[in-house]
């Protein structure tokens, strides 16, 4: 078993995927010449040439919808969108084209394609260059969201989005990008729909997706190490959301914390505090917490991003807090 | 004639009123005579003027259909473009791809599926095109390479781009047909489209259907360059316009574009200027035409035209175009009868469709179902 980056994982899958099935492709912008914008690509052009890693126009609308298109006769595409702000010059192609093929024609035909976009913030990136809306895309029914936090999970979740005939949005993150986790090579392809729980516990739910996740997993190391028992939860998958394992720990642990890098109002943590709030009501002891963005267009100062931005420590006082709230003797 | 990018004179920069009427740079030389029949056989030409027949009448009971209430949302018709849509669809093999706007249905009729099927699709039942989950605007038929009509202006163009990579991926020699109305080249995803397919040489005919009238915003209210067919300068792709009313110059000039994309792979644009015979949808009452212009498409009317050209050619005599006239009417009448006696979809069915590949945790909810 390999330790790699998050990166090299992504890059070692894309290779695997392509030396296997000739109609797997890639597609987008600045990812053969230049090797991607952040290098997931780097060397693919060399070995497969132009017919199966494509640099195209800046032009997301026409590419996107032009993969939609050659998936719909059976090709592979992946499709990298350079960020996740720039998928929204293409969210026609995305939410009323791609997401609705195979149900507006009565499922004789689909988009079996990947988009492969980073979110996230805390690069000091500015206000376009640094959001986090990928709930954008699991609001839709018709596309597939998932959101892999380790090197492992980006294989595996890469694996399954390829396999998969629907067009899938794979969410990576800036700052995962240098992570490194141990990765088996011979694992299986993840299950699309399935949440992951990253540790066990007793005493409280973390909840997490991409990098929060990760986030959410050296918190409650950190807590365990004070004797608190925290069980944290990857979703893994935004849509179809696993609602059932949620459920299952909260009813368990009788409190949540949600963490998440997209804004509150709204966002992912609405959803699932909705969803706790629906099957484990009876089993709570204290309100559902969540670690969310702060509600501006990200500045770019460094001070100012900071303030804004969920981290460690954030989740770590909403942790506490709410532990406090439970009444949870250490 | 047809007018091409490469020969035609730079437009005439006139300032009269840009609303509801056509600029000098619409008109198109109209042929003459029996020349206008161009080398089709005589059975080719009847089965124009047949398809021709079979869409004007299948259109006009679309309409009927959604007075009675039995086609509900939007209906678009074909009336007055029946020249261009059998000219078009004349030029391609059934192995070849065409994705549209939504005013399809004659499209779907000429590219080879059965009325009923399509008038079963308009009344939304499960044997329609798209049994019954698309409607007017989203026919669909794998068999016939009819790869969707699609709703929103413009939206066909990048997947229809798409549907030529894959051809080419793969080294096919089908072409594709991308058929759109003129309001859509001021769409940024139609110049992202026409750039895509020229740099990378696909095989994709995109075919303007310029009846002057986006909803009732005309095209020299909304392009700086109204004729359209110019537009391909820009993407060094060949452009060229012909008369939409004229089947017979419809079939050879969409002809001899696809037949190049098939060879060479490039693309290419026809701009076929066409007139609309009625409102943009069943319930619109084009009160915003001018008499004038609502004459002159009357009288371009171009199953009539053709008719008559058909006659004085001596292709058809009176009574031969009346069989044709009532055999159409009679399939008509039987795609009706099809639609009406088909099931609708069970309710039971609504999650059927969703995703092509199952997985876990899918929501099947319906509105007043708890989560948990």
């Amino acid at each position: 078993m390999a330790v790699i980056t998050y990166r090299q994982a992504l890059h070692d899958t894309l290779r695997e995927e392509m030396l296997s099935d000739e109609n797997v492709f890639l597609i987008g912008e600045e990812i053969g010449v230049f090797e991607g914008s952040y290098k997931i690509t780097a060397g693919l052009l060399e070995e497969f040439g132009e017919k199966r890693v494509r640099d195209t126009p800046i032009a997301e609308e026409g590419f996107v919808g032009a993969a939609v298109g050659a998936a719909m006769l059976g090709l592979r595409p992946v499709v990298e969108l350079m960020t996740i702000n720039f998928s929204l010059l293409a969210l026609d192609q995305i939410v009323n084209h791609a997401a609705k093929i195979y149900g507006m024609f009565g499922g004789q035909s689909s988009a079996p394609m990947v988009l492969r976009t980073p979110g996230g913030g805390g690069q000091q990136l500015g206000a376009t260059h640094s959001q986090n809306i990928e709930l954008y895309y699991a609001f839709v029914p018709g596309l597939k969201v998932v959101a892999p936090s380790t090197p492992a999970d980006a294989r595996a979740l890469l694996k399954a989005s390829l396999a998969d005939n629907d067009p899938v949005l794979f969410l990576e993150n800036l700052a995962l990008y240098n992570t490194k986790g141990e990765v088996p090579e011979d694992a299986p392809p993840a299950e699309i729909g399935k949440a992951g729980v990253t540790r066990v516990g007793s005493d409280i739910t973390i909840i997490g997706y991409s990098r929060m996740a990760t986030v959410a997993t050296q918190v409650a190391d950190q807590l365990s190490e004070e004797g608190v028992s925290a069980e944290v939860i990857d979703l893994r998958s935004l849509r179809p959301l696993d609602r059932e394992t949620l459920v299952e720990s909260v009813r368990k642990t009788g409190c949540a914390v949600i963490a998440e890098d997209d804004w509150l109002t709204y966002g992912v943590g609405a959803e699932i505090a909705a969803s706790i709030s629906d099957g484990a009501f009876d089993y709570l002891d204290a309100p559902v917490r969540r670690v969310a963005a702060a509600e501006v267009p990200l500045p770019y100062a460094k001070p100012l991003e900071r303030a804004a931005l969920p981290s460690a420590e954030s989740l770590n006082t909403a942790v506490r807090q709410t532990l406090e709230a439970v009444g949870h003797r250490r | 004639m047809a007018e091409t990018a490469t020969r035609s004179k730079p437009a005439s920069s006139g300032s009269k009123s840009r609303r509801g009427t056509r600029s000098g740079g619409n008109r198109v030389q109209q042929r003459q005579g029996n020349t206008a029949l161009g080398s089709e056989s005589q059975e080719t030409l009847r089965d124009y003027f047949r398809q021709m027949s079979l869409i004007r009448r299948f259109e006009e009971r679309a309409a009927q259909g959604y007075t009675q209430a039995k086609v509900g949302g939007y209906c678009h018709l074909n009336l007055g473009e029946e020249a261009t849509v059998v000219g078009l669809m004349s030029a391609l093999r059934r192995s070849d791809y065409l994705f549209t706007n939504y005013r399809e249905h004659g499209y779907a009729i000429a590219k080879g599926i059965e009325p009923g099927r399509v008038m079963a699709e308009l009344y939304g039942r499960t044997t329609g095109t798209s049994k019954g989950l698309g409607g007017s605007m989203h026919m669909f038929d794998t068999e016939v390479g009819l790869l969707g009509g699609y709703g929103i202006v413009g939206g066909q163009i990048p997947l229809a781009t798409g549907a030529a990579l894959a051809i080419d991926y793969r080294g096919g020699d089908e072409v594709v047909m991308c058929q759109m109305g003129d309001g859509t080249t001021n769409i940024g995803a139609f110049h992202e489209s026409m750039n895509i397919a020229a740099l990378w040489n696909l095989p994709v005919v995109f075919v303007v259907i310029n009846n002057y009238l986006g909803m009732g915003t005309t095209v020299d209210m909304s392009s700086a360059e109204s004729e359209l067919y110019k537009r391909a300068v820009a993407y060094r792709m060949h452009g060229e316009r012909v008369d939409g009313n004229d089947v017979v110059a419809v079939q050879e000039a969409a002809g001899r574009l696809v037949e190049h994309a098939r060879k060479t792979g490039e693309p290419a644009m026809l701009e076929a200027v066409s007139h609309r015979m009625k409102g943009h949808s069943v319930v619109d009452p084009a009160k915003y035409r001018s008499a004038e212009d609502a004459e002159a498409a009357r009288e371009a009317d171009p199953v009539a035209t053709f008719r008559s050209q058909l006659i004085s050619a001596g292709v058809l005599d009176e009574d031969g175009a009346a069989e044709i006239e009532r055999a159409v009417q009679a399939d008509v009448d039987a795609a009706v009868a099809f639609a009406d006696d088909s099931p609708h979809p069970d309710p039971a069915t609504l999650f059927d469709y969703t995703y092509a590949t199952p997985v876990a945790n899918d929501s099947r909810r319906l509105p007043a179902d708890p989560v948990f």
